[in-house]
């Protein structure tokens, strides 16, 4: 037996996710007592929680530490991470205090939880330990659950919540038993360790318990980032939730599965590259050709970013197989990017949308160019970054996604990619074609934007232009996240 | 003393069993009840690592999954109240609301 050593503990690493935890644990009380109506308040309190933490995150930049013996590192990839997650959840949470109040469910809890599951995925992004990303992970996944079933009166999304949490739970088994047998196999579940045992002891893909766990954790993880054949909760839970939170789960939680699903497989498990390089070329064309063709035949514009989010999914995927680093400073890119396209999306279907998710059909937007010219302009920035076409940031993140795979001569994936992204813009046009195009029917009268929505427009506007005119400033500071 | 063999065949027919009891059971109790167990599998393979190796660091992996099955159980039971007082039912067939 060893030695029971106490650890070296660093608070100072884990600074952000307490401020935040704090933060949310003071919402929950004030949310107690407080009496009124309106929960406003509780958002602008939990955006100023963020804005302290996204402070105390970017303090650490280029100030590499580790605390608790390890399991728990400050690296420059951890925190652009961070970053995405923080921008993510204050952009949702301006979204949704509008939207509680006209469905009816208008319940400050939601606020906590959005908090609560921002600090899981920042301890996934952080997490140095197959223990730590564990917990990070259900830390988010808990917090989705609820927040997926967070309109209690509505069925829809109860059965959101509950395919969710059945589905959610049953893959969190599959990545905990690939942890198992990593474990089994090299005796420690620290990452680095991981590598240098597998390193020193000479062990490779004949290593069948060290394959299985590789396996296992992959099918885990792309339970996680919904990469097909392992995304049929998606659409269903993504249609079903409440839309800010869909706008938060389609790129917090995926963003922060890919961070974990980049640690451990590029720190971890390199000696094993060979294979599972193979293994995430199956799962990339899939996901892309799945997602891209299936959203072709839908109506609900909900579900059809949802089968969207899949093919983005599956773009990713292609910088994960390019493996180079190009391809994974495309990565970091590109899901910067997806945060600021597909949530100003969103804010733009809560709009539209009335009471009881209606009027969320592609065809509800005829006509919606001309009612309201900034928002149908707004909208087509949104729609052209997802589709991929310049100067929007999405073009940029896919050029570098699929560049790294040609540099790493991956030529036949980067065709098949760029293939779905041309096949990609033809449902992207069709809301466009609607909007333009189609005679209006309705006036769009109760479309009003509140002060929150434009602030979250404006970010998101500029989230995808700038970063589409100046790639090099963000495209720089990408290189400078990566660990290899 | 059994090998460590034992203990990996055990807890690798538990977790088969509860993989094929959420791919064929309807009742989403039952449902959950596989999924514990699956998690339940993957605690006896950490404890016989742990044993195996001389190593502690599966055991504080169990401890920590015990917690969350105790934090996923709660919410997840309170997800299916919610379904069952719209729908009078928690059978998977059921919720068929959401489907293309």
């Amino acid at each position: 037996m060893e030695n029971i050593v106490i650890p070296a503990i660093n608070m100072a690493v884990i600074a952000p996710e307490v401020i935040l935890s704090l933060f949310a644990m003071a919402l929950l009380l004030i949310n107690v007592f407080v009496k009124g109506e309106s929960k406003a308040y509780l958002g602008y309190l939990s955006i100023a929680g963020i804005v302290v933490t996204l402070f105390s995150v970017v303090s650490g930049w280029g100030c590499p530490a580790e605390g608790f013996s390890g399991t728990i590192v400050q690296d420059n990839f951890a925190i652009f991470f961070k970053v995405i997650f923080l921008i993510a959840a204050a952009m949702s949470i301006l979204i949704t205090d509008r939207y509680l109040e006209r469905e009816g469910c208008n319940q400050g809890e939601i606020y906590p939880l959005i908090l609560f599951a921002t600090v899981g995925m920042m301890l996934m992004a952080a997490g140095t330990d197959l223990m730590t990303i564990f917990l990070g992970l259900e830390v988010l996944s808990v917090s989705l659950y609820i927040l997926a079933g967070f309109n209690r009166g509505s069925l829809k999304s109860n059965e959101a919540g509950l395919k969710y949490f059945l589905l959610g739970a049953f893959s969190t088994g599959f990545l905990l038993y690939g942890m198992a047998l990593t474990y089994g196999a090299t005796g420690t579940t620290k990452v680095a360790k991981i590598a240098a045992f597998i390193a020193q002891a000479g062990i490779n893909s004949s290593n069948l318990m060290l394959l299985a766990g590789m396996l296992l954790m992959a099918t885990g993880f792309a339970f996680k980032v919904a990469a097909a054949p392992f995304h049929m909760w998606t659409p269903d839970v993504y249609e079903g939730a409440p839309t800010p939170m869909t706008a938060f789960m389609s790129v917090g939680p995926k963003a922060a599965g890919f961070a974990a699903f980049l640690r451990v497989f590029l720190v971890a498990l390199p000696a094993l590259k060979a294979e599972w390089t193979w293994l995430v070329w199956v799962l990339a064309v899939l996901t892309m050709t799945i997602g891209n063709i299936t959203a072709l035949y839908q109506q609900n514009i909900k579900r059809m970013l949802a089968y969207s989010s899949i093919a983005h999914a599956g773009y990713v995927l292609v910088g994960f197989v390019a493996g180079n680093a190009v391809g994974t400073a495309g990565i970091l890119f590109y899901m910067l990017s997806y945060a600021f396209m597909n949530i100003g999306a969103f804010a733009i279907i809560i709009l539209v949308g009335k009471k009881g998710e209606e009027n969320n059909n592609v065809s509800d937007y005829a006509g919606f160019g001309y009612k309201h010219p900034i928002l149908g302009i707004a909208m087509c920035i949104f729609l052209f970054s997802l589709a991929g076409i310049p100067p929007a940031a999405g073009f940029i993140g896919k050029f570098y996604l699929f560049s790294g795979a040609i540099q790493a001569g991956y030529i036949w994936l980067a065709v098949i990619g760029v293939l779905n992204s041309a096949a990609s813009v033809y449902y992207y046009l069709r809301v466009m074609v609607f909007m333009y195009f189609k005679e209006s029917t309705e006036e769009f009268g109760w479309v009003k934007l509140s002060p929150a929505f434009i602030l979250c427009l404006l970010i998101a506007v500029a989230g995808v232009l700038i970063p589409g005119v100046l790639p090099g400033v963000f495209l720089d500071l990408a290189q400078k996240a990566l660990f290899m | 003393m059994l090998s460590i063999n034992a203990y990996l065949i055990l807890s690798a027919i538990l977790f088969a069993i509860g993989t094929i009891g959420v791919l064929t059971r309807r009742n989403a109790i039952v449902i959950f009840m596989c999924v514990e167990m699956m998690l339940n599998a993957v605690n006896l393979t950490f404890i016989a690592f742990s044993k195996y190796l001389g190593n502690l660091d599966g055991q504080i992996f169990v401890f920590f999954v015990m917690t969350v099955a105790a934090a996923e159980a709660a919410v997840g039971l309170a997800l299916m109240i919610a379904f069952f007082k719209n729908r009078e039912s928690i059978d998977v067939e059921d919720m068929n609301l959401l489907k293309w």
